[in-house]
């Protein structure tokens, strides 16, 4: 079985890998000197060059041009024609931007149809295009064979027409492939250690400091009569550390609900604040105190970052929680929520995914649980076999990163360090598979 | 037999490897099906606010009706809710919009919350000293270490770093770009992974603890 997983997964990952390294881009003009700009007689030539965007779901055409440094401060005006219609799809891009887009909107997803054929003409200009100019461009009795027009401010100088260009959708999104490759290794790592876990396989996890002292908070805060708070952060439910911050929820809810003790959690979001409920409920449930769940108990307080610090900061003074739990996603509030939790002396464990909040809880909290801590909770809370062999698995595709970052430090140093040609090509090769 | 825990966990199932699938393949139905779900996510979300807002002023007429301590804040909370609702209702209906300049709902918004929030935000500075007096204690090498550093990098980020040496900033710029960045990035890595495992093990249905 393990066997037969293995050559599936090698074969779909060399099946990939041929789609990997897309063609070279054509190569573009060059756009003419600013000098030569003059009305009696300046050519662009056909320097646009179109292709369909790579790796989107259609409707959408990239234009790219190289302009010399003399004209990076130029405007450019794009021109589309479709059949014998014309539109103007950008105006005063600086020539130095080198490209624009002409995709498809959500206010117009009409604009650009796959498989239609369409044309493009640059118009340069030392100023930006008057609006006058703009409805000429798309009159009928213009010639767009013209080198140069002009209006009462300036001179605009065409180029040929480039074309035609077919948009297209692509059926997968090459740029993702890295994603994907990791992802089918970290899956049949994943189905791999599940296996051993069902077949009994003991397997180890180490000890995390924060949540053993779970149990202990949640005992000190049913000694002191305190309720116990906690605290999801100003995520969404659709952000992962607020999931992971649920599923612990649900452990310690239930711990809570052993020890017959309170509950708060107050919510920054209606539909976190819903989810938590059924959370909670759950965990009561699954304790056997169903009749000891309030609804209440876990209310929402606003929208507001500093609104939400507010409230749950006074909220704290007022009931004196004995543990707080900080654990989701917290950005400038958090140290104030930290620091506060702090004051009143309860046991505090944070966690999140917030590098940069990270330092706060650790300065202000009696345990913080780093990142990935805060994923492998809950099924550290749990215990679960069959739970631990995704972290497991998590650990085995971390060597296997650590294997990558350790061979592209060896070839950096040989290839473009010490300029060992073919070292070189192979640093380049996996520089372009990352 | 189908258990009714059973249908969540494959509704589940099929949504998370739809969005997988949609992720990869950018051609039509599937690259429009993020766009589409995260319009009807903010769909149902705007309808939830009903009972956020239900939960909220829940809380606070049991509070005033039970003459719980702080039923004086609750009161004031109520009041402060129904005049912004007013004036968000009267500014639409004056300037045919809440968020006009001229509106009372706008004045509101600039002259209470704002400052509001900026007193909640400069609060900060007081918790960074505390925080930090307590962080910056020499107490083991560790500690030390950390305080060595921390002295180092703010002495290099302001302008008398420079007065005292030259070498300061650099060294603060190697110190933020070197090992911290090293630090971060292992961090930052795992977090990647086990979110990875939290998706994997809630798509399969190993991670249950969001159902009731």
């Amino acid at each position: 079985m393990l066997r037969r997983n293995l050559v599936i997964f090698l074969l779909s990952a060399l099946a990939l890998f041929t789609f990997a390294f897309p063609q070279e881009a054509a190569s573009s003009s060059t756009l003419p000197d600013s000098a030569s700009l003059t009305p009696e007689g300046s050519s662009l030539g056909s320097f646009l060059h179109l292709s369909d965007i790579p790796n989107d779901g259609g409707g959408g055409i990239e234009i790219s041009w190289e302009a010399g440094d003399s004209l990076s401060n130029y405007f450019i005006t794009i021109v589309r024609r479709e059949g014998d219609k014309r539109k103007v799809v950008a105006t005063d891009i600086l020539a130095s931007s080198g490209q624009a887009r002409d995709v498809n909107s959500d206010e117009d997803r009409t604009n650009i149809k796959d498989g239609t054929e369409y044309y493009y003409t640059a118009v340069l200009s030392e100023f930006m295009i008057s609006q006058e100019m703009i409805d000429y461009l798309t009159c009928d009795s213009l010639d767009m064979k013209v080198f140069t027009i002009a209006d009462s401010s300036q001179v605009y100088v065409l180029s040929d027409e480039s074309g035609p260009v077919k948009s297209k959708a692509s059926w997968f999104n090459l740029e993702r492939l890295t994603v994907l490759i990791s992802a089918i290794i970290i899956t049949f790592l994943f189905l791999w250690y599940f296996q051993l876990a069902k077949k009994g396989k003991d397997l180890y996890i180490r000890k995390i400091n924060g949540l053993d002292a779970v149990e202990e908070a949640v005992g000190r805060s049913t000694e002191m009569g305190k309720p116990i708070m906690y605290i999801l952060g100003i995520g969404y439910v659709t952000d992962i550390p607020t999931i992971a911050g649920l599923t612990i929820l649900g452990r310690v809810a239930k711990k809570v609900a052993e020890y017959e003790t309170k509950i708060l959690v107050p919510s920054y979001d209606p539909v976190v604040m819903t989810t938590a409920q059924e959370v909670v409920k759950e965990a009561y449930t699954e304790a056997g105190r169903p009749d000891i769940y309030n609804k209440n108990d876990i209310m929402y307080i606003t929208q507001d970052q500093f609104g939400y610090a507010a409230g749950v900061d006074g909220m704290m003074m007022r009931e004196k929680p004995g543990a707080v739990f900080l654990q989701g996603l917290f950005f400038a509030e958090s140290l104030i929520l930290a620091e506060t939790g702090h004051s009143i002396g309860a046991i505090q464990i944070a966690g999140t995914t917030e590098t940069a909040q990270l330092p706060f809880f650790v300065a202000a909290c009696d345990y913080t649980l780093i990142g990935e801590e805060m994923m492998a909770a809950s099924v550290y809370l749990q215990k679960d076999p069959l739970m631990l062999g995704s972290i497991v698995a998590e650990d085995g595709m971390k060597v296997i990163i650590v294997v990558i970052l350790v061979l592209g430090i060896v070839l950096g140093i040989l290839g473009p360090g010490f300029h060992i040609g073919i070292i070189d090509k192979l640093f380049n090769l996996l520089i372009e598979i990352l | 037999m189908l258990k009714s825990k059973n249908i969540p966990l494959a509704i589940t199932f099929i949504v998370g490897l739809i969005m997988i699938v949609s992720f990869f393949i950018p051609h039509r139905p599937f690259g429009d099906i993020e766009t589409i779900s995260l319009k009807w996510y903010s769909i149902i979300a705007g309808f939830t606010m009903l009972l956020g807002v239900d939960s909220l002023l829940g809380l606070h007429f049991r509070k005033i009706k039970r003459r719980e301590e702080t039923w004086i804040h609750s009161i004031v909370l109520i009041a402060g809710f129904v005049l912004v609702v007013i004036a968000g209702v009267w500014g639409t209906v004056q300037y045919g919009s809440a968020f006009d300049e001229r509106s009372f709902f706008t004045y509101i918004y600039n002259y209470f919350i704002v400052p509001l929030q900026a007193t909640m935000f400069s609060l900060l500075a007081f918790f960074v000293a505390s925080a930090a007096y307590r962080a910056f204690r020499a107490r083991n090498v560790d500690a030390a270490l950390l305080l060595i550093t921390a002295v180092i990098v703010m002495l290099g980020r302001v302008p008398v770093g420079e007065l005292i040496s030259p070498y300061l900033p650099r060294f603060t710029d190697w110190i933020m770009e070197v090992p911290q960045m090293a630090a971060k990035r292992g961090i930052g890595l795992g977090i990647y992974l086990g979110a990875l495992g939290v998706s994997i093990r809630i798509i399969l249905g190993i991670e249950r603890s969001y159902l009731s």
